[in-house]
């Protein structure tokens, strides 16, 4: 009887500090995938894809519960690079038809009462209270913060408008097709 | 002087004798000037001028951004209509920022531009400097700053300066008509650049098809030993610089990099007479030549255009459409641009207005790629234009940059040649603007975490500031509690 519970009792100690040694050394930190997924994202946390930020995305991404054209501020590019990481083929035609947005403030309706400029992830809005804010749009990456919380509305989401420097010709099989 | 060969090219008939023999012509001024800031590689200019102003010939009415810009001067003394948006002499139809100059009919030159007596006793920063107030860049049709390039010193042992007179493009013929009348200016400026970049040799290379042209180079040579004029055999796209690079040397310029990469710099001869002027006489530059051809005009003609005149002002000095053009083509037919509009204003890179009728732009329906390999063996560059084609029409760009898309540089032999009438440089001009497209979208990703990362280490900042503010507070406030209680 005594002997039957010393042996197991000291097997479950030995048991036990073993795992225990196994969790501290053999531990895995996450999937790598996450973190890889993770460094592809543009990392604003915009939550524009619907997770809390980017962070829950790449969980999500590597776990096949979100496409790879999970992120929308990220564009084709990103949806690319992450169909390219996780092995899956991605449908671009969907990506390509939201154009990208960036905020523009009319100067008319703005209060300066500085909500947006508080919540935009990228500081790309400049002001102070009660002056005129306005827009930094090579730095707005359209996530729709500042456009929610505007009390006047005076924030609208405007399409990025091609430049002689960003234009370039369309895709021939699409146009003759 | 020993040429060497250079892979592939093309032969189009070059239809130059319908301008070639057309001297030189003034454009009469046109009602109204439309100037844009964006004329050049770069930066565009920043208005110098408010509405109403009344400027004189050559004044700044737009100033450089930035080192990697150019100014704009007022091409006639007139009065400032207005700065907006108007429709840009480019291909997407956009519009630009432009300066609205009406023209007061007197053509009056700003008082005090005068030249410098000796330019050869001027530091090469001087004659840089000079060159880049002059608003002068690459008129061959590139536009990149001339100042930028004459400043390749710095980085690179250079040892030649090539003036490229090949002007291979069939039906121009604008730089064969300014060397046929203007050579000693050309070789002039040609010398102070050579000045300017520090080089002694000086190659001045034009095709057979204008002897008129060498042998005007050549007699205005004739007195100075380090400077040859190169007979080049006819075939495009001789002046694509690297190509005629190779030709004249036999050293080929490595892949994405520049001809200064092995010691030579190119200018166009436009450049080098609007240096001459800029130089000699102080004048910016205010006008270039532009040829005007195409079977569907009816008198081709050379002009003088002042910057910013109408295309269409130009169709009606050359006796209007002889028929409907099937195609308005800037530049050359091989590597020009189709013209949305006729509205749209002459800019410093617009070297010809074409207006192509339908037999010659021999426009086909496309059918599927026989794999003959034409576009192979027309090709300069030595890629292959049918599998970079199949791979950029698949969606596969990594594809295309593998077979060398990058190298590519546009010259349209391949679409030329094709038996199929596949639009393969158009392929290639896509896929160039789609890869350019996603290498912003990954600099503004960067851009984009380094700002988070900066707000996030900001924010945290100010918790922690505040939480010390606030425990120095509670200790402030213990302090003398501690004390009266003792």
């Amino acid at each position: 009887m005594l002997a039957a519970i010393g042996s197991l009792s000291v097997l479950g100690l030995i048991l036990g500090a073993v795992l225990g040694l196994a969790s501290r050394y053999l531990r895995v930190e996450g999937n790598p995938l996450t973190a890889q997924a993770l460094a592809l994202l543009p990392g604003s946390q915009c939550g524009q894809c619907g997770f809390v930020g980017c962070g829950q995305a790449a969980e999500a991404l590597t776990a096949g519960t979100a496409p790879p054209t999970v992120c929308p501020p990220g564009g084709r590019a990103v949806a690319e690079a992450l169909a390219s990481l996780l092995g899956k083929t991605v449908d671009l035609a969907g990506v390509a038809e939201k154009a990208p947005t960036v905020a523009h403030i009319n100067e008319n309706l703005c209060v300066g009462c500085t909500k947006c400029f508080k919540r935009c992830p990228t500081d790309a809005i400049m002001g102070a209270n009660n002056m005129i804010h306005s827009v930094f749009a090579d730095a707005c990456i359209g996530c729709e913060k500042c456009f929610e919380v505007c009390p006047t509305e005076c924030i609208e989401m405007r399409p990025i408008a091609a430049t002689l420097q960003t234009w370039f010709w369309p895709n021939p099989a699409t146009v003759t097709a | 002087m020993k040429l060497f060969k250079i892979r592939g090219g093309v032969h189009p008939e070059d239809r130059k004798h319908l301008a070639a023999n057309q001297a030189i012509e003034d454009l009469p001024l046109a009602p109204l000037l439309h100037v844009p800031l964006q004329q050049h590689i770069g930066n565009p200019a920043t208005p110098a001028v408010r509405r109403g102003q009344r400027v004189a010939k050559g004044e700044l009415i737009g100033a450089a951004q930035g080192p990697m810009s150019a100014p704009v001067h007022a091409p006639t003394s007139g009065r400032i209509m207005g700065i907006g948006s108007f429709p840009a002499h480019h291909a997407s139809g956009l519009s630009v920022r432009t300066i609205t100059l009406q023209p007061d009919g007197e053509d009056r030159w700003l008082e005090g531009l005068e030249g410098v007596p000796d330019p050869f006793a001027l530091t090469p920063e001087d004659v840089a400097a000079r060159v880049a107030a002059a608003g002068i860049v690459g008129m061959g049709g590139a536009t990149f700053p001339s100042a930028v390039k004459l400043n390749l010193r710095t980085k690179y042992s250079l040892h030649t300066l090539v003036i490229n007179g090949a002007e291979c493009e069939p039906y121009l013929t604008c730089d064969d008509r300014l060397m046929r009348e203007h050579a000693a200016g050309v070789l002039d400026g040609a010398r102070i650049m050579a000045h300017a970049l520090g080089v002694s040799r000086i190659i001045i290379g034009i095709e057979n098809n204008k002897p008129q042209a060498q042998d005007a180079m050549t007699g205005v040579a004739a007195p100075y030993p380090e400077i040859r004029v190169a007979h080049l055999p006819m075939r495009f796209p001789m002046g694509s610089e690297k190509h005629l690079v190779q030709t004249l040397t036999g050293l080929e310029t490595p892949a994405r990099g520049l001809t200064a990469d092995i010691g030579i710099v190119v200018h166009n001869p436009a450049t080098a007479f609007a240096v001459h002027q800029a130089l000699r006489q102080g004048r910016p530059l205010v006008a270039r030549l532009v040829t005007v051809s195409g079977a569907a005009i009816n008198r081709p003609r050379n002009l003088r255009v002042p910057l910013g005149t109408p295309v269409q002002h130009l169709i009606d000095h050359c006796g209007g459409f002889r028929e409907d053009p099937a195609k308005l083509v800037s530049g050359g037919p091989m590597m020009g641009q189709p013209l949305p509009s006729t509205r749209v204003p002459i800019v410093k890179g617009s070297n010809g207005v074409l207006a192509l009728t339908a037999t010659e732009i021999n426009a086909g329906p496309s059918s599927p790629c026989i794999r003959c390999g034409s576009c192979v063996d027309a090709c300069p560059c030595g890629l292959l234009p049918l599998n970079m084609a199949a791979h950029a029409r698949a969606g596969d760009l990594e594809g295309t940059v593998r077979l060398g898309l990058m190298d590519c540089i546009g010259c349209g032999s391949c679409s030329f040649v094709c038996p199929s009438h596949i639009p393969l440089v158009q392929f290639f001009n896509y896929a160039k603007g789609e890869m350019a497209a996603r290498g912003r979208a990954k600099q503004k990703q960067t851009e984009t975490r380094r700002l988070v990362e900066g707000r996030a280490e900001r924010m945290e900042a100010i918790q922690r500031a505040k939480r010390e503010a606030m425990a120095a507070r509670k200790r402030d406030t213990a302090k003398p509690a501690a004390a009266a209680e003792a």
